[in-house]
């Protein structure tokens, strides 16, 4: 079983965040980053599977320089080899349909039987990356998945949908699987685990690699505007005798906000 | 700002992906495993033994020895990272990790024989083995030369009598270091174990301070051990001294651990505090104590990181790390002080955890050779006279 996860470094949670000068996104400065949250899932579920049923775990991320720190910690953690996409031509790729592009041409030979990513990131939370993926390779896919259980030639998840509800599909491999965090408990890295993480092949791949020029990537969607939510509502205090406000009550919530 | 903020002169830069990673990891592990249930263990004087194997697991118990052993071979800025981190949650589990690690599988692995090694380290190194490290008594605190415990020669091994007070651990190790004086001869160290006739271990209850770890008295009458129980190759007070540089070294970083823990949250809490129409953190009173606490932490993190590279290059002196330790737990406990006046009475309340970290700063400051023992290790150096009599 070869298993491929898709990871993305994003800011950190507890990060205090400030938007940029150009409002298009936030400013990236004196920010530390971490693994996004569901990627960190991803990893845990195919090192989990790897553990069960044997093969490979390798990671794929794009990203700058500093994107190396959370690929080294899956590699810390168990993941056996390392796919680096690092140029300024990926700085282009700032929507799905770039990323995905890219991480599928630098997958497309590699032929894995499961490709996971996570559900969607914490930045940007497209959810898209992985569907794009599976699309490009003609792979399968499931999304929000929630269990994993492998078959011959076919794996069968067990899926999210709203309101509680779940459900099992069957999905022939190869399959590009999206999965919701909180699905199985993280490790962590030992400190062995970390040493010997220097040793394994991390390999960088440049735009050229892929046959990919800035033009490819050029995004198809962009951010117009990044802001802190703006206030648009106002809170109304009623005042008056208890029956009085109810009345007044009752009349706004027939009236203004028709819950009746 | 948070803990990771706390990096004002870009010392970061200097650490490679593997040290971040392992400072990441701990804290990882410590937000996770460790800040939910210390004030509870705290409150109820517990220390909790449910985290011994999971410290084993991340294999952070004697992180700086080799591989060999089944450690994990830290240098020593990741292993002064490590006590950070760990002392950020509370200074109970960092003492923990400095007694096992350097109190413990140091003197093992630097005076033991290769038998005793390969017996004890894997086992200590995975928190199977618990160990604790006896050296004060009743009687000696400062000056452990006029040591009590005795070791008598006998044909098969050894008889050891008398006892220790304030052992870390100690009613839950399952062996103990312990150093005693051979009649008319040197002060000498021996692996006892848990069940040996003739040693127990109480434990010392009401302390209202490093309540989330164990210390203990250990009584020795008539315990006969054999010639595989003594470290071969310590003699004389130099043996526990140099576990003992161990064991400071990682305490000039944890506390620093506590320091930051403690400035992180008087800094938020100062934010947020409204008074007189504004936030705390914008009166001149308030700003003096936060820059007070933030200057002393960043020299004393520059403190740590030479001594760091000191270590590894091997032209670490003991003298040096008293620095450290007289320096870093003094100012901790200073911040702790300060930050714990800045949130007003919630800063007595549990759930901030600085006042908890106050109160085991007390006893670091006493522990592992007194703030004023090493202004007088200090003074000796610099002066040439010694004054400790
Ligand atoms: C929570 C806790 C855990 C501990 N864990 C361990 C452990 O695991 N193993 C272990 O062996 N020990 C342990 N200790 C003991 C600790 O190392 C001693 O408490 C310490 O060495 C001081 O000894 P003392 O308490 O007897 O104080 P004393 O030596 O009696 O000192 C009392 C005061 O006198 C001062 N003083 C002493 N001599 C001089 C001098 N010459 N000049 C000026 N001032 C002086 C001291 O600085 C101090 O302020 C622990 C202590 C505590 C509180």
């Amino acid at each position: 079983m070869k298993i491929c996860v898709c990871l993305k470094q994003v800011p950190k949670k507890d990060s205090i965040l400030r938007i940029a000068q150009d409002q298009k996104w936030i400013d990236e400065r004196d920010i530390s980053y971490e693994m996004s949250e569901a990627d960190a899932y991803a990893l845990e579920e195919a090192l989990r599977q790897k553990e069960a049923h044997g093969g490979e775990v390798i990671v794929i991320s794009m990203g700058p320089e500093r994107t190396r720190q959370s690929i080294k910690e899956a590699l810390a953690k168990g993941a056996d080899r390392a796919i680096h996409l690092d140029d300024p031509i990926f700085e282009q790729a700032t929507d799905a349909a770039g990323i995905g592009r890219a991480i599928a041409a630098a997958l497309k030979d590699e032929g894995c039987d499961l490709i996971m990513t996570g559900l969607q990131s914490d930045d940007h939370g497209f959810g898209q990356v992985g569907l794009i993926i599976a699309e490009r390779l003609g792979m399968s896919s499931a999304t929000i998945v929630m269990e994993v259980q492998i078959e011959t030639g076919s794996v069968r998840v067990k899926r999210e949908l709203e309101s509680g509800w779940f459900q099992w599909v069957r999905v022939p491999t190869p399959a590009v699987l999206t999965i919701q965090s909180g699905i199985n408990q993280l490790r962590y890295a030992t400190l062995k685990g970390i040493m010997s993480a220097k040793k394994k092949e991390l390999r960088e791949v440049k735009a050229a690699d892929l046959n990919l020029t800035a033009d490819d990537l050029k995004p198809l969607q962009s951010i117009e505007r990044a802001y802190v939510p703006e206030k648009s509502k106002q809170t109304e205090f009623i005042e008056g005798k208890p029956a009085e406000i109810a009345a007044r009550l009752v009349e706004k919530l027939r009236f203004d906000a028709r819950v009746f | 700002m948070l803990l990771s903020g706390f990096d004002f002169l870009g010392l970061d830069r200097f650490l490679s992906d593997e040290e971040k990673l392992v400072r990441e990891t701990v804290r990882r592990f410590v937000k996770n495993e460790v800040s939910p249930i210390i004030e509870h263990c705290y409150e109820q004087g517990q220390f909790p033994t449910e985290l011994v194997s999971k410290l084993g697991k991340l294999e952070i118990l004697g992180a700086n020895l080799p591989e060999k052993y089944g450690c994990a071979g830290m240098n020593s800025l990741s292993y002064g990272l490590i006590m950070q981190e760990l002392e950020a949650g509370d200074s109970g589990i960092r003492s923990f990790a400095s007694v096992q690690g350097a109190l413990c599988m140091y003197p093992i692995f630097a005076f033991g024989s290769e038998e005793q090694r390969v017996k004890y380290l894997p086992s200590m190194a995975t928190g199977k083995t618990i160990g604790c490290f006896g050296l004060t008594e009743p009687n000696q605190g400062s000056d452990p030369g006029e040591m009590l415990t005795r070791a008598k020669k006998v044909s098969d091994g050894w008889v050891i009598n008398g006892s220790k007070s304030w052992i870390t651990n100690g009613a839950i190790a399952d062996i103990a270091i312990v150093w005693a004086r051979v009649e008319g001869d040197d002060v000498r160290g021996f692996i006892i174990e848990k069940g040996t006739p003739g040693f127990t271990a109480t434990e010392t209850k009401h302390k209202l301070s490093l309540r989330a770890s164990i210390t203990s008295e250990l009584f020795f009458q008539d315990c006969r051990i054999s010639d595989e129980n003594i470290l071969p190759n310590a003699k004389g007070l130099k043996g526990p001294l140099m576990c003992l540089t161990q064991a400071r070294y990682g305490i000039a970083w944890g506390v620093i651990g506590a320091a930051m823990s403690c400035l992180e949250v008087a800094l938020n809490y100062a934010r947020e505090r409204v008074q007189f129409g504004r936030a705390i953190a914008a009166f001149q009173l308030t700003q003096e104590k936060l820059v007070s606490a933030f200057v002393e932490i960043t020299k004393a993190q520059l403190l740590n990181h030479q001594l760091a590279k000191l270590k590894d290059e091997g032209y670490l002196k003991p003298v040096q790390v008293s620095m450290a330790k007289l320096n870093n737990v003094a100012i901790a406990l200073n911040c702790a002080r300060v930050c714990r006046s800045i949130l007003g009475a919630n800063g007595i309340m549990g759930e901030y955890g600085i006042m908890r970290h106050m109160c085991n700063l007390e006893s670091v400051y006493t522990y592992e050779g007194t703030h004023e023992i090493h202004t007088l290790i200090l003074g000796n150096y610099l002066t040439g006279f010694d004054a400790f009599r």
